[in-house]
């Protein structure tokens, strides 16, 4: 919606704009350790505007780890970050404002449980951003209808199901209007049935033009969503390609036993 | 001799009067307990050491030092260096709530802790500051938590208030001793004080439980 891809620009006096020319997020050599568990061994990647990357990996390979530290949920060691060009990893940044811009969704929901639905999507904008508190509930219901929930205003998250309850989610973070969105195994924690509602939601958001960085262990969605797939083990990204490429012709033998067990 | 309901039903508007100095005096002493033990909790969780090494000493010195002894040093030892008196109920108030803010912050640390780390993680992922984070997410989620052992901390305070007595603060206890000065009937009338403090530590845990219910929803 508001993250529509950007044109491209066929004139050559094209000036260098401050997004065209700088990835989303740009990761260098990042390295996590959590005492002496080396869990991010030197990752660098980017992510450009409008991407969808899809991050996979056998549990323990650090692909939440590397996702929670774009948003500097975990501090890393060492290493660089940075998001449309600030680097985030500056210890001066101010964090709150830059995660305004990065939208996340957990695996475990992570709902305010005293707040309805309405109340969870509304707070950030009224506390962060200060609109008003009609502008924060008129935009707190376009995304309720969004994500098909406008019916579960009222209620409080311990009524919702897992998959209404990720939806609500995502529409809490959507409402901060973020230029990119991280989701750490979004679907992980659902029933099997509860899983294709949230992934749909997820695939309108792709289709508006979101960026999103998104750890997953589902492979379909990986496919027909993803620009672009990581495979990640060890705390290094061991392989990346297309969907198509990396699925049907994993170069990595590591890729090789991991999709072999899992597809 | 036999036991004189008479003398109960006599001296019980004065025992009253007492028992209700009793209940102001630890109303707001825990009140003020609550809003001492909130920043205190909170600072035994700052990342910054002086901060938090503060305020466990507080909290040790404060649980760790009969309050007794915490009364009399406000009472009698402040003014020697105040330079002026304070009197009796000031000094009540002021050592009854910085001994009741000690327990209320490890309630408070307890129940911060209590809550899930996610919490905390959707609330900065969402631009909060760490302070709105608190405020608005973890404090209104602990706090809903930790009734249950702040109405334990109430009736605990509600018990202790008894030893202002010492320093002649007329609450319930200092009432019966006068009562007994008058009327030399100590067995009628520790009884009759013991049966008011039963009262109102009763009504309390009630209220408590009770409250917990209805704050339920949505947790």
């Amino acid at each position: 919606m508001a993250n529509g891809i950007p044109p491209v620009a066929a004139t050559e006096a094209r000036p260098a704009a401050k997004n065209g020319t700088q990835p989303m997020i740009r990761v260098e050599n990042l390295h996590k350790k959590f005492g002496h568990l080396h869990v991010l061994k030197g990752v660098s990647n980017q992510v450009d505007l409008g991407e969808v990357v899809v991050v996979i990996g056998p549990s323990g390979s650090g692909k939440s780890t590397f996702l929670r530290c774009i948003n500097m949920l975990e501090t890393p060691t060492s290493g660089d970050i940075y998001i449309e060009g600030i680097r985030i990893t500056d210890p001066a940044v101010n964090l709150p404002r830059m995660r305004e811009e990065v939208g996340m969704v957990f695996q475990r929901f992570n709902l305010f449980p005293h707040m309805t639905a309405l109340q969870n999507i509304a707070l950030a904008p009224l506390k962060v951003r200060r609109v008003s508190e009609k502008e924060a509930e008129e935009r707190a219901y376009q995304l309720l209808d969004r994500v098909g929930l406008r019916d579960k205003a009222g209620a409080y998250p311990d009524q919702l199901s897992g998959g209404q309850q990720q939806r609500v989610a995502i529409a809490r973070a959507l409402a901060m209007r973020p230029k990119a969105m991280l989701f750490d195994e979004p679907t992980s924690a659902l029933d099997p049935e509860m899983i294709g509602e949230v992934l749909d939601v997820m695939k309108a958001l792709a289709g508006d033009g979101m960026t999103m960085v998104v750890v997953t262990h589902e492979m379909g969605f990986a496919r027909e969503v993803g620009d672009r797939v990581l495979f990640m083990d060890g705390g290094q990204i061991l392989e990346e390609n297309t969907p198509q490429a990396l699925f049907s012709n994993p170069q990595n033998e590591r890729t090789r036993a991991f999709l072999s067990k899992i597809l | 001799m036999t036991f004189s309901w008479t003398l109960i039903w006599q001296t019980l508007p004065m025992l009253l009067t007492g028992a209700w100095v009793t209940v102001k005096l630890t109303t707001i002493s825990v009140a003020l307990g609550i809003l001492i033990g909130t920043f205190v909790g909170i600072g035994r969780l700052s990342r910054r050491r002086a901060i938090s090494a503060a305020m466990l000493v507080y909290v040790d010195f404060m649980r760790g030092t009969p309050l007794l002894v915490q009364i009399f040093l406000v009472y009698m030892g402040l003014p020697q260096l105040l330079g002026f008196p304070i009197p009796p109920y000031v000094a009540a108030i002021t050592a009854l709530s910085i001994n009741s803010g000690a327990y209320v912050a490890e309630i408070v640390r307890a129940g911060i802790q209590s809550i899930d780390r996610g919490q905390t993680e959707a609330a900065l992922s969402l631009g909060m500051k760490p302070r709105q984070a608190m405020r608005h997410i973890i404090l209104p989620q602990a706090f809903k938590r930790i009734i249950p052992p702040l109405g334990n901390e109430f009736i605990a305070m509600l018990k202790d208030s008894s030893l202002v007595s010492a320093i002649a603060l007329e609450e319930l206890v200092r009432k019966g001793q006068i009562v007994i000065g008058r009327t030399f009937r100590p067995f009628e009338i520790w009884i009759a004080v013991a049966v008011l403090f039963l009262i109102m530590t009763l009504t309390i845990s009630r209220l408590v439980a009770w409250g917990e219910k209805k704050l339920r929803v949505g947790d």
